[in-house]
């Protein structure tokens, strides 16, 4: 075991898997001898080569691209998209090629890429360096949708999502690769070193997609929660005094149905939370499946706390980050209802 | 008068009514273009690009430092398979017409691209086509069984059902599979090629787009990737004049050949005569000679002409000239190999009537089988449920669900039955 944040834990898990299976390719704008804009694959073409960590043009789609052609060819490629807010000229090569091509050749050829991409706000990073664009690609079939909130889930998460035939499309919450973040900017930051899932295995594990996690485990209200709000949930929870369980969604397609809708029916009550926007977010998908699955165990409306419908502001990110108060109120706004 | 900005809008030299005018085609003559060594610096061999190789001249007889030698039987499969690919066409058309099949595309006309290239190229060549290269289907060989059956969306579809007729793909033959969606092959073939070499492979990439789809980001993505790492791929535009009714000056073509693009990114570009088999197969042999040294990628522009609709769906007539395909200047590729021949002494007028009948057989018999085996409109297809399989490798749970859910419902209504197929049987019989 060693004390790894949430960068050391996704390189390591890299290392790994270039170390395992020569197939195992990094691709991406500055991961090669740079290592990466925020270190995630720091050192890794010293160690593995250039030929297995490329340096790429700033062209996303052209990463893509060339990863469908890299897997088609029997490579299983990890191509980065900077920062998650870059992955729209990539987005016909998601969509339409990587999650169709088993699908449209009836399994004869396929690509097994990876895209790690980093994700959400808090970083003062304006319109164009904080989305949530995870809605997006749980609405496409074909493709797995992954994002990890803490080191542990992120190394294992990660060499499940490389070992998989299938493409993933792997979140990784920018704001919590140094430490667990609790909602609060204000706060002295918390290094992941203090948080137990600060503590990696230095080998090889996984964590199976497809699976939820309870984090906190509780009887009064279910809280479903992923990336960075898994945290923010847990302050959230404090504040407003109730004993609620925290459900780590991880993988948000395919869905864990099982662990979440046990909670929610053992509960009654549930408040759904993302950094993402509101509307036909993937909130709503998971608002829809608990109503199709615990109607009849359900004491009050499920209720929904995420990002407001507008983009994400450069000056008033804290007003717009659906922080622990805005949670506090939606968890005791369901307790009070019924 | 102030002076104001105003746009060009490209407009194409004759529209419906007027008379075809293909003098923006500059034409090199056949042995002008000098072929140079292999490993030739690209910037040294610019001029490529902005003339036309050509190797079959006026006369039929092969001339030039371009010219591939080939023996007289090489030649004879290459105009069987040229042939062949348009007789196959012919018919698949006449199917949909009759309503046998929802679509189809015929690439009459630009046949040498596609079968000069696959000749030149070894079999282990990974492929990345265009929709209209299906002649890279018929020289490899494949079957024009599974090809129709394709088009059927029959119980044999290598697609299941799943995609339009003529997106073939075919792994053991290193085919890839067609998208709908325009360009996105020609990066993907240079990730391919890239893997080659990773692997340490001396197998080679090629893939094909129209001018049309050059406009596309994926080929600025292509050519990048591909010169920035010297990937051996070979990556060809057809420039068959035509995207639907948008005439190659909408991709760029007023100005400069698709060819020049090449240099721009460093690598070299190749303009040529796409209607001539010979200088085809020469400059496809040239690209992978290079390419399989290390010499990097070639941007290969054929030039040639889109003698029929775009589709199905499609009716030129009210976009450009009806004589247009008789007024083109490169001829059709299948008559110009064919004089050669007949001017060798390997060829006569008697031999092709009688190949052309004998391949006219063939794609009867094909088609026969092929709609044995079932038809869009008058079945058997696939069992539907097979739609919920290859999403992913392993069914979830949801998709599981899902098709039980369907199963349900069809367990409910009268089956597509044995009427059905009596009903596709009298179909072929009277096909015959």
């Amino acid at each position: 075991m060693a004390n790894m944040n949430m960068v050391q834990a996704l390189n390591s898990a890299m290392d790994i898997m270039l170390e395992r299976d020569p197939r195992v390719v990094i691709l991406g704008e500055d991961v090669g001898y740079f290592g990466g804009v925020f270190r995630v694959t720091d050192g890794l073409q010293r160690k593995h080569g250039e030929h297995r960590v490329l340096d790429t043009p700033i062209a996303e789609g052209g990463i893509v691209a060339a990863a469908i052609g890299m897997g088609v060819n029997g490579l299983k490629p990890v191509a980065e998209i900077q920062f998650a807010d870059y992955i729209y000229p990539a987005f016909d090569q998601v969509v339409s090629e990587l999650a169709r091509l088993r699908y449209r050749t009836a399994g004869e050829f396929s690509a097994a890429v990876t895209i790690r991409t980093p994700c959400g706000g808090g970083i003062r990073g304006g319109q164009t360096h904080s989305q949530s664009p995870e809605g997006i690609f749980t609405h496409v079939c074909g493709i797995k949708v992954v994002m990890p909130s803490n080191p542990y889930d992120a190394k294992g998460l990660l060499i499940s999502s490389i070992e998989d035939e299938d493409p993933v499309v792997f979140f990784e919450p920018k704001r919590i690769y140094n430490g667990p973040f609790d909602g609060d900017p204000h706060k002295p930051a918390i290094p992941w070193s203090s948080h137990p899932s600060g503590a990696v295995p230095e080998g090889y594990y996984t964590v199976p997609i497809g699976r939820a996690e309870i984090v906190r485990p509780g009887k009064d209200v279910t809280v479903l929660a992923y990336g960075t709000m898994v945290h923010v949930a847990e302050a959230a929870v404090r504040l407003a005094g109730v004993d609620a369980e925290i459900v780590d969604v991880r993988t948000l397609a395919p869905l864990d149905v099982d662990t979440l809708c046990t909670s929610v029916c053992k509960t009654g009550r549930c408040v759904v939370v993302h950094e993402a926007t509101r509307f036909s977010g993937y909130g709503a998908e998971l608002v829809a499946t608990v109503q199709e699955e615990c109607f009849w165990h359900l004491e009050a409306p499920i209720q929904r706390v995420t990002g407001w419908d507008t983009p994400y502001p450069h000056a008033f990110e804290w007003e717009y980050f659906p922080g622990p108060a805005r949670i506090a109120a939606a968890l005791k706004s369901v307790m009070e209802a019924a | 008068m102030t002076p104001r900005s105003r746009l060009h809008i490209p407009f194409p030299p004759a529209r419906p009514g007027d008379k075809p005018d293909f003098s923006y085609v500059q034409i090199s003559p056949a042995g002008a273009v000098a072929r140079p060594e292999t490993m030739a610096p690209a910037r040294d061999i610019e001029d490529l690009a902005g003339q036309m190789v050509r190797v079959l001249g006026d006369d039929a007889k092969a001339v030039g430092s371009w010219n591939p030698h080939l023996e007289p039987q090489d030649l004879q499969v290459g105009l069987r398979y040229m042939l062949l690919t348009r007789l196959f066409d012919d018919r698949m058309q006449r199917m949909q017409r009759q309503g046998r099949m929802s679509f189809y595309m015929k690439s009459t006309g630009e046949e040498a691209v596609s079968i000069a290239a696959g000749m030149a190229l070894l079999p282990t060549d990974m492929l990345f086509p265009s929709y209209r290269t299906q002649g890279l289907h018929v020289v490899r060989g494949h079957s024009l069984v599974d090809l129709m059956c394709q088009c059927l969306s029959n119980t044999r579809d290598m697609c299941k059902g799943r995609q339009m007729p003529v997106m073939y793909h075919w792994a053991s033959g290193n085919i890839f599979s067609i998208s709908g969606n325009l360009a996105t092959q020609f990066p993907q073939a240079v990730g391919w090629a890239m893997a080659a070499a990773i692997k340490g492979e001396d197998r080679i990439a090629a893939s094909w787009i129209g001018e049309g789809s050059s406009a596309e980001a994926d080929f600025h993505h292509a050519l990048t990737f591909a010169a920035v790492y010297r990937a051996p791929v070979i990556l060809n535009v057809v420039n068959n004049q035509w995207a639907i009714s948008t005439f190659q000056g909408f991709a760029g073509g007023e100005l400069q050949t698709f060819a020049k693009r090449g240099s721009g990114y460093g690598m070299p570009g190749i303009r040529v005569d796409g209607n001539d088999f010979l200088a085809v197969y020469a400059v496809t042999q040239w690209a992978a000679e290079r390419a399989r040294q290390s010499g990097g990628p070639t941007l290969i522009e054929h030039v040639t002409y889109r003698a029929a609709a775009h589709s199905t769906s499609d009716d030129p007539s009210r976009y450009r000239p009806k004589e247009e395909w008789q007024a083109w200047p490169l001829g059709d590729p299948i008559v110009r190999l064919k004089q050669h021949l007949i001017a060798l002494g390997e060829w006569s007028e008697e031999r092709h009537s009688a190949l052309e009948k004998e391949l006219s057989a063939h794609v009867t018999a094909c088609w026969k089988e092929a709609a044995s085996y079932g038809t869009l409109t008058e079945g058997p297809t696939l069992d539907p449920a097979t739609m919920f399989e290859d999403v992913y490798k392993e069914m979830p749970p949801h998709l599981a669900r899902q098709r039980d859910e369907l199963l349900a419902l069809s367990r409910l209504q009268p089956a597509r039955g044995s009427d059905e197929e009596q009903r596709q049987t009298q179909a072929v019989a009277k096909e015959g």
